[in-house]
């Protein structure tokens, strides 16, 4: 029965709430540009809008260009479930899914960095082009960190690895875990392409990463995208909301925690936001590189 | 029972080709003949296979020979099966794809030649996988080598084909000596040429250091072991597809059989071998597909997946060696486990990849990436075989590529939990075979997007067409393997358990088995639930498009609406920063227009990426010897009787010397 409970509220919250995340951002960089800015459930309304529209498609695309989004979302779907959101009690857990998660976001991006490139638009093609080197420098570190906590928990499951675990990782070897959670919030950045790696308010194609893959993507298919966007984003924060609060006894506690934490993840996103400039396209290489390096030490630390 | 269907097998493969010799050159008959024994070979072997696996059934067939130490000694056990299924699927789908692409009406003058060679190389690889003795895998061996240098050479009128041949020839020589040099000392250390295990303490360590030297070097040059892969890209490439398919499905895959028979020979190993292994496994992966990304010939770059491949497979290797070193079981049997199967899925989605790229060229009568584009309109079918290759071969789920990567990440999280330098080495492997996967999957966005993605980008490319039925099917029975290990990989388990009791026989008999250690169940289920997660996603944003009605246009180009398909991005331009990022390995060679002027006149730019190894290591050491071997021409009289001095000369110095 327990665990139907915290099931239903996994399902709910985080499906449900996910869109929630961009709206309070969005609100944060308004209350910071001394904006009244758009309403926090603009996505939402974005989102039904989107479902209920006709769409435009080019004459050059194939089925690649609808796989882009349903695959996209799929895989940001069952990713979702994946996770530890309170205590140990997880959808689906078993082990060795930290790397079915890792590999799920992988067939993400390679159907829509192919969608991308259906299209035979050059703008499209950067972006896909962009997307995918990054991801090359995104995913060594992401992996690391989670070896590191492979190694601190004694296990390889999300549901021991940041859910129940025994170890109290910030008492026993605060610093590693430390470093992983910055090498982790860069690669928050990174994935969900955010300022300082890529603003998705430019209105420029030529310095777009993410935005400019979709840019022909309209209608239902781009609401997909929208909503898959919005998933990715509550997974990389569950991740570091999870690995900074540690599980309390009673399981349903955790969810409320969770709320706080998520909060804090979408209005710290809002902070970076408005007061970092974006990065030059050249320096995001250095910065990721930067991000394994963290994970590293990271690693480096727990030898002993 | 196995071994005879297995013999059977054997000589019809060597045979199938040789009907068609004698038949005409315009006649399509010998190529059926061959596909028809092909098959029929293939079917035995399989069901060879399957006996023994149902029933555990071997008699040895051993049968005395003239030469002095050899033997015609076959055998089966679980090793050699686990390598006999992809030389007969893959060989079986090679015949049936020729019967489309390389027809003997299209090629009269060394169609006949390709299948005689094609069917002597199936039989060599066949034989060196179930011989027991030394000799008799030389044999083995070099029948699937000199074959397979034919067939590499199969359009000899070209200079380029000569050439890759030529280096072929020498490094699959060179990789001879080196096994001879093997067997050889092997003899001098067991005193036979029978392929059985050395007993514990019956040999030193540096003998045993020597001996895994030797094989490292000689098979590992077959496996296209980086930086010994020089042959293998050019000669990838410059082969038919369906040779390629079948060099780089199961010929390189010979090198790793070779090693893990060696090892399984050799006593327990020290940890430093598989140390190297791992190192040498994590550079042919991460490098390996670092130079697939620079290619912009859709064969060279495929054949470069190929070292990635065998890197991935080494990572595997090197953990069972370090856990048979430190006798922890879970190590030997997650290692050999995805080591094995990943032979198996690199056999089959590599081979559906060569085959689905042959099936572009022959669209388009090109191998360059760049002049291709928008097939998948002309090719729906090709292009289908060619993404379910690609997600496998980047290790996604849900297809094949993904179970074998799974279990050597498990097998190095195992290693976590050991002292200090074990957590080090496996986070730093995990990390690299995370690498690898994201390179895979910049590498195959590039190739497919370039290659059936946008808009044709040549004439050829607007002018192609679906290709044949046989064609076809081969492409379609390679990803339904795919498709088949993906979700049913429990079934397999049993198969792997045998393997790994062959390769490490002092291993406990209550040694933990695959099944309890990697999730194979939860992989066949998350499988399925992906699978139909995405066709309900499919349908259901088929069903909204319908109800609210879509419209079709042009691509958006910012307001431009007269674009070319020269502006599309090019996989160049697509790999520049990644290929940038390795630069320091890749040594790509640029040329671009320099001081332009304010009003630019036509220019040109142009980007390579070539072999480092081959171009500034090999070929200068080898024209080095060459000058130097030069120098002795002045002995090269020409006349007999000159020689005859020598001859003289050599016999009165030995006479002194001793």
């Amino acid at each position: 029965m327990d665990t139907v409970i915290h099931n239903s509220i996994h399902v709910l919250l985080a499906f449900g709430l996910a869109p929630l995340l961009l709206g309070i951002t969005n609100k944060t960089k308004a209350a910071f540009g001394g904006r009244v800015g758009p309403p926090v459930l603009q996505l939402y309304y974005d989102l039904a809008k989107l479902f209920r529209k006709g769409s435009v498609f080019s004459t050059t695309t194939t089925w690649m260009f609808c796989a882009g989004p349903v695959v996209g979302l799929v895989t940001s779907a069952i990713c979702v479930l994946l996770l530890p959101l309170a205590g140990g009690s997880v959808p689906i857990s078993f082990l060795g899914d930290p790397i079915m998660l890792v590999y799920l976001l992988g067939l993400g991006r390679f159907f829509t960095a192919s969608a991308a490139l259906d299209t035979g638009s050059p703008f499209e093609g950067m972006g896909a082009a962009r997307e995918v080197t990054f991801a090359c420098l995104a995913e060594p570190p992401f992996v690391l960190g989670l070896l590191v906590l492979a190694r601190l928990s004694n296990s390889f499951q999300l549901s021991t690895m940041l859910g129940t675990s025994p170890a109290p990782y910030w008492s026993s070897a605060g610093a590693s875990p430390a470093l992983v959670l910055v090498s982790w919030s860069i690669i928050l950045l990174t994935e969900n392409c955010r300022i300082p790696f890529d603003d998705p308010n430019t209105h420029l194609e030529l310095t777009m990463i993410h935005e400019v893959m979709v840019l022909d993507h309209s209608g239902p298919a781009l609401g997909m995208i929208l909503y898959g966007a919005a998933l990715k984003l509550f997974i990389f924060g569950a991740l570091i909301v999870r690995l900074v609060f540690p599980p309390t006894s009673s399981g349903l506690l955790d969810w409320p925690l969770l709320a706080v934490g998520m909060l804090g993840v979408a209005i710290g996103l809002g902070i970076v936001e408005s007061t970092m400039a974006r990065l030059r396209l050249t320096q995001i290489p250095l910065f990721l590189v930067a991000a394994c390096l963290l994970s590293g030490f990271g690693v480096i630390l727990l030898l002993r | 029972m196995t071994e005879r269907l297995l013999l059977c097998a054997i000589a019809l493969a060597a045979v199938s080709g040789m009907p068609g010799v004698a038949l005409g050159r315009k006649s399509m008959a010998g190529q059926w003949i061959a596909a028809v024994l092909a098959i029929v070979g293939s079917g035995l072997g399989l069901a060879g296979l399957v006996f023994f696996w149902m029933f555990d059934d071997s008699q040895p067939v051993v049968i005395p020979w003239h030469l002095p130490g050899a033997e015609f000694n076959v055998a089966i056990d679980g090793l050699s099966a686990v390598f006999l299924v992809p030389i007969f699927v893959v060989t079986m789908m090679g015949q049936v794809y020729g019967l489309a692409y390389w027809k003997q009406t299209d090629y009269p003058q060394n169609g006949r030649k390709l299948r005689f060679f094609y069917g002597l190389m199936t039989a060599g690889m066949a034989l060196l996988v179930v011989a027991r003795n030394g000799i008799l895998f030389l044999f083995g061996w070099e029948m699937m080598a000199i074959s397979a240098f034919f067939l590499v050479a199969t359009e000899d009128e070209k200079p380029d084909v000569r050439e890759a041949g030529w280096i072929y020839l020498v490094a699959t020589h060179t990789a001879t000596l080196g096994l001879i040099a093997l067997f050889g000392l092997l003899h001098a250390a067991s005193g036979s040429y029978t392929l059985a295990p050395l007993a514990e303490g019956s040999i030193s360590p540096a003998m045993a250091t020597s001996l895994f030297a030797l094989a490292l070097f000689g098979f590992g040059l077959k496996a296209g072991l980086m930086p010994l892969h020089v042959w293998l890209p050019g000669a990838h490439s410059n082969a038919p597809s369906h040779v390629s398919a079948t060099m780089s499905g199961v010929i390189i895959k010979m090198g790793i059989y070779g090693l893990f028979r060696t090892l399984s020979l050799l006593p327990t190993p020290p940890i430093e071998w598989g140390v190297v292994i791992m190192t040498l496994g994590a550079i042919s992966g991460v490098l390996g597909m670092a130079f697939a990304l620079g290619q912009h010939d859709l064969k060279r770059l495929l054949a470069y997946c190929s070292i990635e491949n065998i890197g991935i497979i080494l990572l595997g290797l090197g953990l069972a060696v370090i856990g048979r070193s430190q006798g922890r079981a879970d190590l030997v049997v997650l290692g050999v486990s995805g080591s094995l199967l990943h032979v198996w899925n690199h056999a089959f989605f590599k081979s559906l990849l060569f085959l689905s790229a042959g099936s572009v060229i022959h669209a388009t009568h090109t191998r360059e990436i760049d002049s291709m584009g928008g097939l998948a309109k002309a090719m729906p079918w090709t292009a289908l075989a060619f993404v379910v290759g690609s997600v496998a071969i980047c290790g996604l789920p849900p297809l094949n590529g993904f179970v074998s990567e799974l279990m050597i990440y498990l097998g190095m999280v195992d290693l976590l939990q050991g002292s200090s330098a074990a957590f080090g080495g496996g986070a730093l492997a995990a990390a690299a075979l995370a690498l690898i996967g994201t390179l895979a999957v910049a590498c195959f966005v590039k190739a497919y997007g370039a290659v059936f993605l946008g808009v044709a980008r040549s004439q050829s490319a607007r002018q192609a067409h679906e290709s044949g039925l046989p064609m076809l099917l081969a492409l379609g029975v390679l990803s339904a393997c795919c498709f088949a290990i993906a979700l049913g990989p429990l079934a397999l388990a049993p198969i792997f358990d045998r393997a790994v009791a062959v390769w490490a026989p002092d291993l406990p008999e209550a040694a933990p088995r695959l099944v309890t250690l990697a999730p194979l169940n939860w992989v066949t289920l998350m499988g399925g639930v992906l699978i139909a997660a995405l066709i309900a996603g499919r349908l259901l944003l088929g069903a909204l498009l319908r109800h609210n009605g879509s419209t079709r246009s042009v691509t958006w180009g910012c307001g431009y609406s007269a674009a070319t398909p020269r502006v599309q991005y090019t996989s160049s331009s697509f790999a520049q920063m990644l290929v940038a990022l390795f630069s320091w390995a890749l040594r790509p060679q640029v040329e671009r227009p320099k001081n332009l002027p304010l009003f630019p006149r036509a220019a040109r730019f142009h980007s390579e990426v070539g072999d480092v190894v081959l171009d500034e290591a090999v070929l200068p050491s080898f024209s080095f010897a060459g000058w130097l071997f030069s120098r002795f021409r002045v002995f090269q009289q020409g006349n007999i009787q000159t020689y005859l001095l020598y001859i003289f000369i050599a016999l009165i110095a030995l006479l002194l010397w001793r």
